[in-house]
């Protein structure tokens, strides 16, 4: 095991993905950084840093630094697929998805579908999203809700710098397109990382905290703060299973469903609105599924149904907390 | 030169209100108690007042990320966008947007925006709505040397081609779009404004650093759009002082590049030279403008500070329009 930053593991199986296979290919906005300037390439090595050493090690063809072009960007990755190769294309800010957003859901999401499954899109359009820099609404937003009701597209929200690196390299050698969620919060959370090969296949839910009273389904950012609002409940006696759902569709309902039925109590954690997205949706299947284990309503811990605030006060109004989901625990555990 | 006195002072006083906003906020921004990201638009403030000194508040402009030089050249209120910034309620957002997102429909600034070429497209129907008014008004888009490169943006020149609305594509080459440099991202031999005119409208070029230039140069331009011929571009030459954002290190410049832009190409110390040269303007009289600006910021930045903070309730309102 390595400690590792989330971001390092991003960019090492970068790394590792484009040394063990020829045809990985990744394309983005400021990937390189630095081209066409003074600095040379690599001056900056991507906004995130998340694509240093590339340019350098694989090439001008292989990293691909492209103009501001999201709309092309997703298409190329398409093409890209369609024509043989494993794209990954980096898409800097979650938000920017609206530019590119026929190619996402229109062409990679429906190729396989749409041609009797003789194509295959293995395309993984990375991005960075979530709130909690005060970057208003429209750096800020969380697309999974959106992107997991399209069928055909695999999403993926991995929480852990582990989970980075199982769930990347199974994004990678995936032959759907996947879309691949990283949260900029997390960016500079460390935490170990297996060595070797390690893929995490998509689908499975990770049990972060056992407990039998109530059940916690969280993702990307929002895990820490369920494991957070646990761990406080842990020690007034209170037992959480907290589930780290790591991909969005595929949903991982039977880790759902077994949780619930021991513990009868759902407590939905998204960082995304719950009007029409994941939370509701874990609430219905729970409903729909294992209504006879539950012992109280499930509860959803979501922001409102309004776009993101700039001001800080107001952001951390918009957002869960721990305390918020210690709240609604405790709404199901005192239910009548 | 055609511009009186007054109109020169001005004129200096709006690129002085930029500046000095700009450059009290990238002290603010060291001290950490401004939040979100913030562009700075020091280099290019002869640009947005050149442009922006023909108009009037019926005539519109859309902005970009770096917005504030284009919000302060048309008119909007500066201690209003410093509470902006600042997350006030009495911001010119309510504190909702911040600095991407200043938005003065009263003044003609139809919005910032956080989307690189979102713009065009919604100054061109910004166009289309003053075609309709008849009232010889214009809608601005501002987009950058990357911005151009958007899809967004050349369907948007297009269509304002074949429906003849009356908008200007200002283009502001400032050479980078965030750490790329525009001599490999911009595929037109190093000419954006030739797309333009690909497109089928008429297209100026001119140095933004001289804001004589600008003024000048759109003064054409104007007289043209104002005229029914159709839409209209201009490139417009420009340096962007710091980075693409506060805390970029920059490391994509050349050596000694930011000291040769200082020295060379800032448009504040290029228009007092001319204009004292030209004996229009008096050496003490622009010194005496920019106290006056700087005391301007300073109240600005005083009055944010003790501005009323919103509430938790705030986050629901004006989701949509409240009936009620
Ligand atoms: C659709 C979209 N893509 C990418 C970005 C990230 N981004 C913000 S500014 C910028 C560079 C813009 O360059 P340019 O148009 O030249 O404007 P400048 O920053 O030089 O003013 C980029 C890539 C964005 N905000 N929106
Ligand atoms: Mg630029």
């Amino acid at each position: 095991m390595a400690t590792m930053l989330y971001r390092d593991a991003v960019l090492q199986t970068l790394h590792a993905e484009m040394e063990r296979d020829e045809s990985v290919v990744v394309l983005g906005e400021d990937l390189v950084g630095g081209m066409g300037t003074a600095g040379g390439p690599e001056a900056i090595g991507g906004i995130w840093g998340t694509s240093v050493g590339l340019f350098d090690k694989f090439g001008k063809d292989r990293v691909i630094d492209t103009p501001i072009s999201e709309c092309a960007i997703v298409g190329a990755a398409g093409g890209l697929a369609l024509a043989g190769k494993r794209p990954v294309a980096e898409l800097m800010f979650a938000d920017f998805i609206g530019v590119s957003l026929d190619q996402i859901w229109n062409q990679i999401g429906k190729f396989r579908y749409m041609f009797g499954g003789k194509s295959k899109c293995p395309a993984v359009i990375r991005m960075a999203y979530g709130a909690g820099f005060n970057a208003a609404a429209q750096h800020s937003q969380s697309v999974h809700q959106m992107l997991s009701g399209m069928p055909g597209l695999k999403v993926v929200m991995p929480s852990t710098p582990a989970d980075v690196k199982g769930l990347f390299t199974q994004a990678i050698r995936d032959d759907d397109p996947v879309i691949f969620l990283e949260h900029k919060a997390l960016y500079g959370v460390e935490g170990e990382v297996p060595d070797g090969e390690h893929l995490v296949p998509f689908g499975h839910a990770r049990l972060s905290r056992a407990g039998e009273d109530v059940t916690i389904v969280a993702t990307g950012m929002m895990v820490g703060m369920a494991e957070a609002a646990a761990d406080s409940l842990a020690e007034e006696g209170i037992g959480c299973d907290v589930l780290d759902l790591r991909t969005t569709s595929p949903m991982d309902e039977e880790a759902i469903l077994d949780s619930v039925e021991v513990t009868g109590r759902l407590v939905v954690v998204d960082e995304a609105p719950a009007r029409c997205g994941l939370a509701r949706d874990v609430s219905a299947l729970v409903s729909e599924l294992a209504f006879a284990s539950l012992k109280a309503p499930p509860q959803a811990v979501t922001p409102p149904h309004t776009p993101i605030p700039f001001a800080r006060e107001l952001e951390s109004a918009y957002l869960p907390s721990p305390d918020k989901i210690v709240a609604a625990v405790q709404k199901t555990l005192n239910w009548r | 030169m055609q511009l009186s006195r007054d109109a020169l002072l001005q004129a200096y006083r709006q690129m002085r209100t930029i500046r000095a906003f700009e450059e009290r906020l990238h002290d603010e921004i060291m001290k950490g108690e401004i939040a979100g990201f913030t562009h700075l638009y020091c280099g290019q403030e002869a640009v947005a007042v050149g442009v922006c000194e023909h108009l009037d508040h019926e005539d519109m402009i859309v902005s970009t990320h770096r917005g504030h030089g284009h919000c302060i050249a048309k008119g909007c209120d500066v201690v209003g966008m410093m509470k902006e910034i600042w997350g006030s309620t009495e911001g010119l957002c309510n504190g909702k947007g911040g600095s991407m997102h200043i938005a003065d429909k009263d003044v003609g600034m139809l919005g910032a925006n956080g989307i690189v070429g979102a713009g065009a497209p919604i100054a061109v129907g910004a166009a289309m709505s003053a075609k309709l008014d008849g009232k010889g008004k214009v809608s601005i888009a501002f987009s950058g040397d990357g911005a151009c490169n958007q899809g967004t943006t050349f369907e948007a020149m297009n269509m304002a081609v074949v429906t003849n609305a009356p908008a200007i594509f200002v283009f502001e080459n400032n050479k980078y779009s965030e750490h790329t440099g525009f001599e490999y991202a911009v595929g037109t031999n190093n000419d954006i404004v030739s797309r333009a005119e690909a497109f089928g409208m008429k297209v100026w070029r001119a140095d933004g650093c001289d804001f004589f230039e600008v003024y000048e140069t759109m003064r054409d331009v104007l007289e043209h759009v104002r005229g029914g011929n159709g839409p209209a571009a201009v490139e417009f030459d420009t340096e962007r002082f710091y980075g693409h954002f506060e805390g970029d290190p920059q490391r994509y410049r050349g050596e000694g590049e930011l000291d040769r832009l200082w020295a060379e190409r800032d448009c504040i110390k290029i228009f007092r030279q001319r204009a004292t040269e030209a004996s229009l303007l008096k050496s003490d009289e622009l010194d005496g403008v920019d106290e006056e600006v700087l005391a301007l910021i300073d109240k600005a930045v005083d009055d944010s500070r003790a501005a009323p903070r919103p509430t938790p309730e705030d986050v629901q309102r004006d989701v949509y329009i409240d009936y009620f």
